[in-house]
Formats: C-alpha cells, sequence, structure tokens
C-alpha cells in the first residue's frame, strides 16, 4: 500500500485493540462464572475455564462435520443447555454433599474435576487443536481501510448483549433477587422463602451456561484444545483485578487484562517479548498492593 | 374456646446430644394474640423458635399451623404458610439497602414469570408497583422513611433492628415470630417497639409469639406468658400470673440462691 506509515500504524493500532477487546470479553466472561459461583457459595471454582473448554468442545461436537454436523445456531444452545445441566448436576450430585467442608477442599475438588475435563475432553473430540466451524468463520468487514474479524465484533456485540442479560437478571427477576440474597444472608434467605441449595444448583447451572458461551466465542477466532481451559488462570486474575465479588469488576478485570496484553507485546522493547505474559499478573500485583479488595470492592470494614 | 388456636404445639422434645433443650413442651396460641416465652438464658425459648422455623426437627412432638403439619415443611416453605420471623442477632441482607430488603420481604408473594420479568412488560410492572406500595405501607408504619435508601452495612443496630422487623411484616404474615425485640434497643427504641407490636396486634390482625427477656415489655403487650427453665414448662398465664408463681420466682432468683448458683 502506498499510503503513510503512519496511517497503517493507526489502522494497525485500531485492530490491535479490537483484538484485545475481544479477549477481555472472554476473560471478562469466564471471570464472571468465578464471580457467580464466589458470591453464591464462597467457593471458588478452579475448574471455571475447564467449563468453558468443555462448552467449546460441546459445540463444536454438535456442529462440525467430523462430529455431528448439526447446523451451527442450533448446536450453540445445545452446548448452552448441556453446560447448565452440567453445572447443576456437579452441584445437586457433589458439591451439596460437601457443605460443611472447609472452601480449601472444595478448592481442591474443582481443581480434579479440571484436570478430569481436559481428559474427558481430549479423549472424546481430540487432543490437538481443533478449529470450531463457525458460518462467520474468516468473514472480515473492512473499515475504510481498519479490517477487523466478523467473530472479534461478535465477541464484543454477544458479552454487551450477556452482560445487559445478566444486568436485568440480578436486578429484577425473582430468581435472579433470589440469587442474590441467598448469596448475602442463607439464614435470613430461607425465612424469606428462598430454596438456598436449588438456587445455589441454578447458580452453577448459570454460571456453566456463561462459561459456554465464552468457550463458543473463544474457539470461533481460532483453534480449541483441551488445555484451552487453562486460560482460566487469566481470568482468576481478571476477577481478583475486579474485586472478587463484584460482576462488573470481572467484566473490567477481563478487559483490562485482554488489552494489556496485545499493548504490552507491541510496546515492549526489543528481545523483551515475554512481557506480555507477565503483564497481566503485574497489574494484578500492583492493583492488590494499592486496593487489596479490588477495584470495585464491596467488602466494608466490619463494625464491632 | 370455639375454634382450634392458629398455632399448637404438643409435647415437643428436642435433644442436642445428652442435653434436652426443650422438654415435652406444649403450648397454643390463639388467633389474634400477643404470647411471650420467657425464662433465664439457656432454658429453651430459643430453640421453640427453631422447632417452628424449622431449623430443628423435634425429636418427639407435633406442631401444626392454621390447618398445616408444620413439620412436613422445610425452612423456606415456612413462609409460605404465613409465619415470618427476626433473629436475635438480626439477620439481613447487608450489602443492599432498607428497600432492596423489604422487598425481598415480598418474595413468596411474587409470580414467577422469568421472561415477563426480564422484558419489564406492563404485567410484570404491574407487580412490581404492587410490591412497592405494600413496601411502602410498611416503611411508613416503622417510620423508615429516612434510611429508605441507606445501604443496611452503614445503619445502627437500633434501625436494623426496625428494617428486619420490617421486612418480615412485608411477608404478609398471619404468625409473626419476634426473637428478643428489644434487646439492644435503648428505652425510647423499647416503647417504640411496643406501639408497633400492639398497632401490628390490634391493627393489621397479627398473631404475635415472641421471646423477650425485658419483662417491662413483656407485661406492656403480651396477653399470656409462658415460663420455661432448664426446657420444661413452668408456668402460663397472664403476665401478672406468671410472675407471682412460685416456680417462675424460684428459677429466676432460687429459693436458696446459693446452692441453685453452684449447680450450674
Amino acid at each position: 500500500m502506498p499510503g503513510a506509515e503512519l496511517g497503517g500504524k493507526r489502522l494497525d493500532f485500531v485492530q490491535l485493540i479490537v483484538s484485545g477487546l475481544a479477549n477481555g470479553c472472554v476473560y471478562g466472561l469466564i471471570a464472571l462464572g468465578f464471580v457467580m459461583i464466589y458470591k453464591a457459595t464462597e467457593a471458588v471454582n478452579f475448574a471455571q475455564g475447564d467449563f468453558m473448554m468443555l462448552g467449546a468442545f460441546f459445540c463444536l461436537g454438535f456442529t462440525n462435520a467430523d462430529f455431528m454436523g448439526l447446523n451451527f445456531w442450533l448446536a450453540v444452545p445445545l452446548a448452552m443447555i448441556f453446560m447448565g445441566i452440567l453445572g447443576y448436576v456437579f452441584d445437586w450430585g457433589v458439591l451439596r454433599h460437601m457443605s460443611g467442608q472447609s472452601q480449601t477442599s472444595i478448592v481442591i475438588l474443582t481443581i480434579a474435576v479440571g484436570f478430569i475435563l481436559r481428559f474427558v475432553a481430549g479423549t472424546v473430540w481430540s487432543h490437538e487443536p481443533v478449529s470450531l466451524e463457525t458460518p462467520f468463520a474468516g468473514v472480515n468487514l473492512d473499515f475504510g481501510g481498519v479490517v477487523l474479524g466478523v467473530n472479534e465484533l461478535l465477541i464484543i456485540v454477544v458479552t454487551i448483549i450477556l452482560t445487559v442479560a445478566l444486568f436485568v437478571f440480578f436486578s429484577r427477576t425473582k430468581l435472579g433477587i433470589a440469587m442474590q440474597a441467598a448469596s448475602q444472608n442463607q439464614l435470613a434467605a430461607y425465612y424469606m422463602g428462598v430454596p438456598v441449595k436449588r438456587i445455589q444448583s441454578l447458580v452453577w447451572a448459570l454460571s456453566g451456561v456463561v462459561a459456554a458461551v465464552a468457550g463458543i466465542l473463544f474457539a470461533s477466532k481460532g483453534a480449541i484444545d483441551p488445555s484451552s481451559g487453562l486460560l482460566g488462570i487469566k481470568a482468576f486474575a481478571a476477577a481478583a483485578i475486579g474485586g472478587f465479588g463484584s460482576l462488573p469488576g470481572a467484566l473490567v478485570g477481563g478487559l483490562i487484562i485482554g488489552l494489556i496484553e496485545p499493548l504490552a507485546a507491541r510496546f515492549a522493547p526489543d528481545g523483551f517479548a515475554g512481557v506480555a505474559r507477565i503483564a497481566p499478573y503485574a497489574i494484578l500485583i500492583i492493583v492488590l498492593i494499592f486496593r487489596p479488595g479490588g477495584l470495585f470492592s464491596q467488602t466494608q470494614k466490619k463494625k464491632v | 374456646m370455639s375454634h382450634a388456636p392458629l398455632l399448637e404445639i404438643k409435647n415437643a422434645t428436642q435433644r442436642f446430644g445428652g442435653v434436652v433443650a426443650v422438654n415435652d413442651v406444649s403450648l397454643h396460641v390463639n388467633e389474634g394474640e400477643v404470647f411471650a416465652l420467657v425464662g433465664p438464658n439457656g432454658a429453651g425459648k430459643s430453640t421453640v423458635f427453631n422447632l417452628l422455623s424449622r431449623f430443628h426437627t423435634p425429636a418427639e412432638g407435633s406442631i401444626t399451623f392454621d390447618g398445616n403439619d408444620v413439620l412436613k415443611l422445610s425452612s423456606d416453605d415456612v413462609p409460605s404458610i404465613g409465619i415470618a420471623r427476626t433473629f436475635q442477632n438480626i439477620e439481613l441482607f447487608e450489602q443492599a439497602t432498607v428497600l432492596q430488603n423489604l422487598l425481598v420481604g415480598r418474595h413468596r408473594h411474587r409470580k414467577s414469570n422469568i421472561f415477563s420479568e426480564l422484558f419489564f412488560t406492563p404485567k410484570a410492572r404491574n407487580e412490581e408497583r404492587q410490591h412497592r406500595h405494600a413496601v411502602e405501607q410498611v416503611i411508613d408504619f416503622l417510620d423508615l422513611q429516612a434510611y429508605r435508601d441507606k445501604m443496611i452495612s452503614g445503619l445502627p443496630y437500633g434501625v436494623r433492628k426496625v428494617v428486619e422487623l420490617g421486612r418480615a411484616l412485608a411477608t404478609e404474615p398471619k404468625l409473626l415470630l419476634l426473637d428478643e425485640p428489644a434487646s439492644g434497643l435503648s428505652v425510647e427504641e423499647t416503647q417504640d417497639m411496643a406501639f408497633w407490636i400492639e398497632d401490628m396486634q390490634k391493627q393489621m390482625g397479627i398473631t404475635i409469639l415472641m421471646v423477650e427477656h425485658d419483662m417491662g415489655l413483656v407485661s406492656a403487650v403480651s396477653n399470656r406468658v409462658l415460663a420455661l427453665s432448664d426446657g420444661k414448662e413452668l408456668a402460663t398465664g397472664t403476665p401478672a400470673e406468671v410472675q407471682s408463681h412460685p416456680a417462675v420466682i424460684e428459677a429466676y432468683l432460687g429459693t436458696s440462691g446459693i446452692q441453685k448458683g453452684g449447680k450450674k
């Protein structure tokens, strides 16, 4: 292209930001799952990243020609439903029997579940990276020289829609309010008529659904393999940056990490390419030092 | 009595290991009555409340309320038959406003239809308006206007106590269980509580069962009183009758104080 080099750089920069935002949306959605479960049950689900991976593989299994070959737009809701059921059954069948155990044992259990899911996904689908066949794969839109992938734009749009839907759900619906009540005070929630145990299972179901959406979005812009779930660790950092009890915080944390990665890679001095990998955790440490409760901290000092 | 009592507990016994917290206690509360449970610490008053709200299941005995077998229900079903309670140690939703806490009290009256709620259809909007109206009446009744949009975590103790009462009222109960409504309140606040209890009984027609140590409040508002000690019923009657009952005086003061005190 004969255009000025500066102009080219600016376009390049826009693409960088969009792609960072798209990544950040995926991190944010996984972080959302962490925070929902943490708020409802005070447990941290370290398998949340693997839930995302499994959701992607469900969708891939339903739609890819090598597997069932269903229509993509049918495969998406099916994957969401399957992950919702999986989340519910995991809480109902396993965690409910562990009530009264320490949070540590629940955390370790979720780490073990993550390993199992990775193995199962590898056995059922593939240990090698596979791409999800989407109707919009490789389709780009040209905005006056800025070429953006439809998949990346779709990730951002879907995340916005899902966020608004969740906000309305938690603030307006009977079920959403019951979930908030149960997360703030179980005893009081019981005596307001909230079936706390069932509500907790439903929170797990909801976080399974959100994980499926995150997984499908993630797989739509590249290949997926069973160890993709490990990016849950980055999402965990996102949740901590946002403040572990805050849903908007989780999303913002995800976006910060998503943006910092490509920017650090781009502007790192020569020979320091590793900076991009460290950057998310460096930000985490800085946030935790200066705002230990996270950016959107909701904890208040206890009154005595 | 021409008709059956609203609440009837028959021969309830509850053990915790070797301790008999409630020992063969029977009581009935008539509709429209204010009934108080009194007794020294550890007498089993709170355990009776926890049996009623299905926190514990008694080893023996039966509990019926308004034609329902309470022991067949789970904790979260208890509000649906018209029983609401407050807690000795105040259990509120800390990270929410007073208004939001009271609105959770409307939970059992909400007709769930997630789609009309998500899209805020006229039907859902109309229902929301009704719940808000009900909650505003409670706010007016308890003089909570000044705190409507304040977070619970920043409120003083006395106000929280009133908010918890308001949340119980928002469920529109037939029977209200008050666990030490006056504990931690100033003299003035206790007086307000006494007025509210009277108003709830006389104007709203709510039956009240309360556990309370403040005998002044008990005498002022209760129709009948049951005194418990060591899980056993000592006496039942009007506040004056119970206070002058020899067994009650003995339980509180001891006939030969030193011996009695040395036992526990």
